[in-house]
């Protein structure tokens, strides 16, 4: 399953003619990295709010900040790895609240306990990325139709389910169930550091970060991933099971919506049907500026992560910066586009670096 | 060649500027009313304190835009410093309200029509020793969350005085044009309509975040029922969109509507929509500002655990034409 990483060679027995054994310097490296470029745009982005707004370097500030990238990131992190993969998912944030939803109602029609819920949701959400997966290797038609199309029906099923089980367009509250306190402590909880309340969601976020970057670069399937969204026919002719890599991606989106959908339900107790249209382009556009190619094959589950930072500080930072709200969106539109473009202008730099 | 151009562009221009101009209307018309409004200054000398304001609205929504520009009218008498900021996503409205917290304003107005989402932050404020009033939405959840008051209208209240006003012209079978999924306070108007109006009602949901889709799915049941003889529309933007439909699908039902702006105004003027049922946005933003500064400035606080209504109030054709002036400069 891993690749092990390369060892230190004991000095001496280097074959000093093979130039691809020969180790990368850590600067070259870094160079190389998909990245790169994001965080030196994420560091301008910062430096750039924290000389216009007065109260955005406060420690509650920015675990303001923190929160609202968490948000994102936890699902940019599956949405990029899919994007690597070559593919998209317009059905994500829809998806997030139907995981919310899924989990809240039916703790609440069984009277159950809520974990009960909560496991639900998870096999509900990852049956909804088999589905976007397996629709997508079937039919072969572009994954953007076939998940637009999921989006839709996510959004139909979210308010009609809501509204002919629970009556109204919102989830009934569970809050008085048995199972919800500790689901809580799991999914939305609120550690006090050093003055800053950090949420859980953030600890969500890097332990998935961790395990994306680890997938993705030590591992078999890693591999497949690049070579699949790399190109697909030449991928399928030395072997990559490609059909089953992709499902398999579309399933992690999956899992990432159970998990921001467990954190919306268990912060707010009580869930809008409505909601999270619009919210599965944010994902692509943090997984973008972390340097994932549209079209797919080249990317990294940090970048998406800077991404989805760069994101939260621009959208909180508008905030502290007392700037009109009617300009808000122009100003997030602005943001991105600057990022990206500093973002791609540094890559190139590296690449040229190293040739 | 080209100073020939620029003459005749200057030629144009002067003879347009002569002969072309608009004697009703147009932006000099609105100049000319606001010199008759009172001037931006303050009235009080008390610190410049910072409130802010975190609604649900969507992007571009006339209703808010003028409880926004209630409370800035309040802010500049009362020399307060007004932050505004809106997302019609719960989670996403909550981090705003937070932001605001960070920055450790002096008050802060918030709407909880998704009150279950709001209920953690509001507490964070009250905890930091903010003042927290509640407008429009919320009037239940309120006091439980640590506000000091609510400004707005009983959705409740409002929904049974729209049926007991459709009994009164005798309707049969109505319409109740739901624009916003997701927003309590919006069932509760149809829910209320329901309850005192003695004929059929039935809820219609459009996406009141585009406009043809509100007048097409309108337009779809008046089609499909013929026997619908009045729409309800919960927000004075679809009362429009109410009226075309009810204009291509051939309807004779009568539209009738929540809230006001210069349109509505003129149309109940005219005959083409019966009634409003008006909760007096501008109403809510003023007041939500001016009782900030009054309990900063003097712990006053008004409506002795009860919330301050601005609503409902039934207009009709007979106030159309004072409103119609107030409504054009967006203060109704």
């Amino acid at each position: 399953m891993t690749a092990t990483a390369p060892s230190v060679r004991p000095p001496g027995d280097a074959p000093g003619g093979d130039e691809r054994l020969l180790r990368a310097s850590p600067l070259r490296k870094l160079m190389g990295r998909p990245e790169l470029g994001s965080v030196v745009g994420a560091i301008a982005v910062f430096l750039f709010f924290a000389l216009i707004a007065d109260s955005f370097l406060r420690a509650s500030s920015l675990a303001t900040v923190l929160y609202a990238a968490s948000t994102i990131g936890i699902m940019a992190v599956p949405v990029s790895l899919l994007m690597i993969g070559g593919e998209f998912d317009l059905s994500a944030g829809v998806m997030v609240t139907s995981s919310a939803l899924v989990s809240s109602m039916f703790s609440y029609q069984m009277t159950a306990n809520a974990w009960v819920g909560v496991g639900v949701s998870l096999v509900v959400t990852l049956a909804f990325g088999a589905f976007n997966g397996f629709m997508l290797t079937v039919t072969k038609l572009p994954s953007f139709i076939i998940t637009l199309g999921t989006f839709l029906m996510l959004t139909g099923l979210n308010l009609g389910f809501t509204k002919l089980i629970d009556g109204t367009v919102s989830s009934k509250t569970i809050g008085d169930m048995w199972g919800f306190d500790s689901a809580r402590e799991v999914f939305a909880s609120t550690w006090t550091v050093g003055g800053m309340d950090l949420k859980v969601t953030i600890l969500w976020w890097l332990v998935m970060i961790a395990v994306a970057t680890w997938i993705l670069l030590r591992t078999r399937f890693g591999n497949w991933i690049f070579a699949a969204g790399g190109n697909a026919d030449m991928a399928r002719a030395v072997g990559v099971p490609v059909k089953r890599t992709k499902i398999l991606l579309y399933m992690g989106v999956g899992f990432g919506a159970w998990v921001a959908g467990q954190n919306l339900l268990f912060s707010f107790d009580a869930v809008q049907s409505g909601e999270g249209v619009g919210n599965e382009l944010i994902y692509i556009i943090a997984a973008v500026i972390g340097g994932c190619l549209i079209t797919g094959g080249y990317g990294s589950a940090i970048g998406s992560a800077v991404g989805a930072l760069i994101f939260g500080m621009t959208n909180k930072g508008i905030v502290f910066a007392e700037w009109n709200p009617d300009w808000f969106k122009f100003f997030v539109g602005a943001m991105l586009l600057l990022a990206t473009l500093l973002n791609t202008w540094v890559r190139r730099r590296a690449e040229e670096s190293r040739s | 060649m080209r100073r020939a151009a620029g003459a005749v562009l200057a030629v144009t221009l002067a003879a347009s500027a002569l002969a072309g101009c608009s004697a009703t209307g147009g932006k000099r018309a609105e100049e000319r009313a606001a010199a008759a409004k009172a001037g931006g200054r303050s009235a009080v000398n008390t610190p410049k304190w910072t409130i802010g304001m975190v609604t649900h609205s969507a992007d571009g929504d006339t209703f808010w835009d003028i409880v926004q520009s209630g409370a800035q009218q309040a802010a500049v008498k009362d020399n307060v410093k007004f932050l505004y900021a809106h997302s019609d996503q719960a989670q996403d409205q909550a981090q705003l309200v937070q932001s605001y917290i960070d920055k450790k304003v002096d008050g802060l107005i918030v709407t909880l029509a998704k009150p279950d989402a709001m209920k953690a932050v509001v507490a964070q404020a009250t905890k930091a020793g903010i003042p927290v009033i509640t407008v429009n939405s919320g009037a239940e959840q309120s006091k439980a969350f640590g506000a000091l008051t609510h400004i707005g209208q009983d959705e409740t209240t409002a929904g049974e005085a729209v049926g007991e006003q459709l009994d009164k012209e005798h309707r049969k079978k109505a319409l109740c044009v739901i624009h916003e999924q997701g927003n309590v306070g919006l069932e509760q108007r149809c829910a209320g309509a329901k309850k005192t109006f003695t004929g059929q009602l039935q809820n219609l949901y459009v996406d009141g975040t585009s406009t043809p889709d509100v007048q097409s799915s309108i337009e779809a049941k008046l089609q499909a029922d013929p026997s619908i003889d009045s729409v309800v529309t919960l927000g004075a933007p679809f009362a429009d969109a109410a009226l075309q439909a009810k204009q291509t699908a051939g309807s004779k039902a009568e539209i009738d509507t929540f809230d006001l702006n210069q349109q509505v105004a003129a149309k109940l003027g005219s005959g083409a929509l019966g009634f409003a049922v008006d909760q007096q946005p501008y109403l809510q933003g003023y007041e939500a500002v001016d009782l900030l500064w009054l309990y900063k400035y003097n712990r006053d606080v008004l409506g002795g655990g009860n919330p301050v209504l601005t609503g409902p109030q039934i207009v009709t054709k007979k106030d159309a034409s004072a409103l119609e002036a107030y409504a054009k400069r967006g203060t109704r």
